[in-house]
Order: structure tokens, then sequence, then C-alpha cells
């Protein structure tokens, strides 16, 4: 059977990890490639590195970088951050990354996500929403969240799957950092909304909140950052508390 | 042992040559006809589309080449797809080693397409190690093979479905073997075993 998946997420500014990691057993933790090797072995099932860097000059070290990922890293990974074309798309598959996420720039341009899941195919096109409920409707924020936008959380949702998105990446911006777990109501929406998968993001601060996810969201995957970085949650204890609450875990 | 990836517009060449470099293996990526010919073992990696990647394949006259080798050759995700008869990715003919046909998933409630994430994988007959019975693999498609007689394992989303597949001396998995952690480097060993 197919299992759900845990997705560490980095942040990376300038080819460093950002957020601080509490990690003793690393020797750099700042080294997206020895942090991302260290979460594979560790029994995550996919990663995701998202470019934080201010421009595009700084932007160009991370194609230099996704490679060195690919190298080293023996599961499959996506990339994002500062992507608004095809042209910025092939050099990050071209090194091995295995799927690109967009976001604000999918907002603005909605026909970048049907341009480039004509070119690389759906598979590898992950549509990103940032999400918080304003008015008890739930609006997409982009910018990091910084802006809202006129755009609605499950018709854009359903937009991007039209358009050829092959999964989408929601985060709760109203859940994201509280450590209260995911938002479930919007989940289990856009599960019965959509027919691709979907990756739940955003307040992950136990192990409980992922059966949640899974459970009552119906997310085919979680992602969460602090927790792992910091060393709250580790991922072989994640995992073996998943299975024992007979969730299908690789 | 001289090993060789086709070099087409396959996306996921680069992955492929990681894993090997990680096992350690010498390999070469060429178009070159006479070099693939002369190779101990060819890899035929796929990521992309059925039909362009069949027309890319026949436009440089890959697809003649293909067919006629007689090493091991092993097929990855779509290179596994296109060695079956035809595909119903944009209505698509495609090598025919495979005598099957390529079907589309069609999506459920729980289950939705693209298949994508770490499933298990049953050895039927199988020329992969027996210590991958069960094992999870990484897959990502929206297309399938059925299970046939061809069929080396099995795995099952809203269908039971063909995993990896040998006939004489063609090999294919549809999952990622290059993607797979330390099972997918199993199945390249067992590929390069044989």
């Amino acid at each position: 059977m197919l299992t759900k998946r845990i997705i560490p997420c980095l942040d990376i500014k300038d080819g460093r990890t950002v957020k601080g990691v509490n990690f003793v057993n690393i020797r750099d933790a700042g080294d997206p490639v020895e942090l991302g090797a260290l979460y594979a072995q560790q029994g995550a099932d996919e990663l995701v590195f998202l470019d934080i860097s201010a421009t595009n000059e700084k932007r160009k070290t991370f194609a230099a970088l996704v490679k060195d990922i690919a190298r080293h890293i023996n599961i499959p990974f996506t990339v994002g951050g500062g992507i608004t074309s095809v042209a910025d798309v092939a050099p990050l598959l071209e090194a091995g990354a295995d799927k690109v996420s967009v976001n604000t720039s999918a907002v603005e341009n909605p026909q970048l996500i049907d341009e480039l899941s004509k070119a690389f195919g759906a598979q590898c096109i992950v549509l990103a929403i940032d999400g918080r409920k304003i008015d008890n409707t739930w609006t997409v924020h982009t910018h990091g969240g910084k802006h809202p936008t006129e755009k609605k959380l499950f018709t854009w949702a359903k937009e991007g799957q039209e358009r050829g998105a092959g999964e989408i990446l929601f985060t709760s911006m109203d859940h994201d950092g509280t450590k209260n777990g995911f938002a479930i109501d919007p989940l289990s929406k856009l599960h019965s909304l959509l027919q691709i998968p979907l990756i739940a993001s955003g307040g992950a601060g136990n192990m409980g909140h992922f059966i949640d996810a899974f459970v009552l969201g119906k997310a085919d995957a979680a992602l969460a950052a602090s927790i792992f970085h910091f060393g709250e949650i580790k991922i072989p204890d994640l995992k073996t508390f998943l299975k024992g609450q007979k969730i299908n875990i690789r | 042992m001289k090993l060789i990836i086709i070099k087409y517009n396959a996306g996921n060449i680069q992955s492929v040559s990681f894993a090997l470099e990680r096992l350690g293996i010498d390999f070469h990526i060429t178009d070159n006809p006479e070099e693939i010919m002369n190779a101990d073992k060819v890899i035929f990696p796929g990521v992309g589309e059925a039909s362009t990647t069949m027309q890319y394949l026949r436009d440089r006259k890959l697809d003649q080449l293909i067919v006629n080798l007689k090493q091991p050759l092993l097929g990855v995700c779509l290179g596994m797809q296109l060695m079956c008869n035809y595909s119903e990715e944009n209505n698509t003919e495609c090598l025919g080693i495979f005598n099957e046909s390529v079907r589309l998933f069609h999506p459920t409630l729980d289950m939705k397409v693209p298949h994508m994430g770490w499933n298990n994988l049953t050895l039927s007959n199988s020329w992969l190690d027996p210590a991958l019975e069960n094992q999870y693999a990484y897959f990502v498609h929206s297309y399938y093979v059925p299970v046939n007689s061809l069929t080396s394992a099995i795995t099952e989303y809203i269908t039971p479905f063909s995993a990896a597949m040998h006939k004489d001396n063609f090999y294919a998995v549809q999952f990622h073997p290059e993607k797979s952690a330390n099972a997918g480097e199993l199945v390249l060993k067992s590929f390069l075993k044989l």
C-alpha cells in the first residue's frame, strides 16, 4: 500500500540552512547537504528545499547546491523559491531535483502552471499555497504570507489542479508556528475537492498532530520544519509511533 | 563491465548517474549507437511524456537500436512504459518489446493520481534480489502496466500493476531505483549482477 509521507522542509539562504538547528550528531548544521542526508538516513520520505535568498544573483548558487544535494541524497526532493519561468526550472531538474514548487509567481501568473506542467510533466509541479482565514474565508496569501490576495484557497487549489499541478502543498498561516496541530478542516475539504495528492503544512507540534493530518485531514503527506530541526520530534520515533497507530508508513 | 546510460531527453539521467556514482560503478552516458551496441549493460532512464519522448527516440533512430540490443537493458519509469506496445498517454505507439499496453490510472476519492510516494513490492519469479520482498520503492506516475506474464514485481495502487518486468534481456522497473534509498540501490545491484 502507498504510505503516508513525512517531509522535512529546509529553508536555504545563500546556500546555507537558515533556521537554527539543534543537532549534536552533525558537523555543520548550516550545510543543507549534510542535514538533508541525515534526514534521508533517518527515514524521511522526501525533502523540500526552499531558497529564500533575496536576490536573483544569490539564487544562481542554488542550482549548484541542488546538484550537490542530488549527488548525496538517495530520496526524492522538491526545490522552490523564486521560480517564475520554464527557464528557471530546467536547470534545477537537470541538476537532479525531482519536483519544483511555485507559490507567489503562480498566483501572479497562473499560466505558469500550465507552461511548467506541459514542459516537465504534472508529476514534478507542486503548487504551494499559503492560506489564512479572513472573515471566515480561507484566503490565499503571497510573498511568504505577507500579502493577502483576491484568491480563495479552494477555488485556487482546484484551478491549480486543472492547470496541471501534480500536487498541492497547503500551509495554514493561522497554524504555522503555533505547534497546535495542522489545519484539519481545510485539509479534509481540499482532499475531497482534489484528485491530486495533498501535503499538509503548518502547525505540527507533537506526533499526534501527524495522525490528525493523515486520518482527519486525509493528507497524503505532512511537512514540518522546526520540530525536526530542533530535534523535538525525531523522524525514526515519529515513524515508529505512526506505525503503532496503524498508519501506513515506510 | 562497460555500463552505458542512453542519453536522450529523459528527466532523470542526472539522478541515475548520481545513484551509480554512490554505488561506485563506472558508466558512460551516450547516444552513440556503436558505443551502446558494444556495452555490456545498458540503462534506459525515463521521466517525461510518452509521445514526445518516442518521437525524440525515432528522430535519432534510437528506437530500432534499443529493440535490437542483446545485452541486459534496464528501463526505468517512463523507460519501462516505452518498452511496451502502446501507451494511453497521448495514444502513443511505443517500442513493442513487451506485448502490453500502458493504461491511465483513474483516481478515486482516497487514491489520488499521480501515484506518488513509497509503495511496497511483491516479487513474482523475479530477477530482483529476494531481500526486496515487501520493501518500499518510490513511485511517481499516472500511467501503469497491468499485471501480466512478464511481471516480476507487483505493487497495488487503485489496481495491482507491474512494478517490475522482464523478458529475455530486457528488464524494467516502474519505480525510481535512483530515488528509492537502500531498496533502490539493491535494485540497481540486482541488475548489475545479471
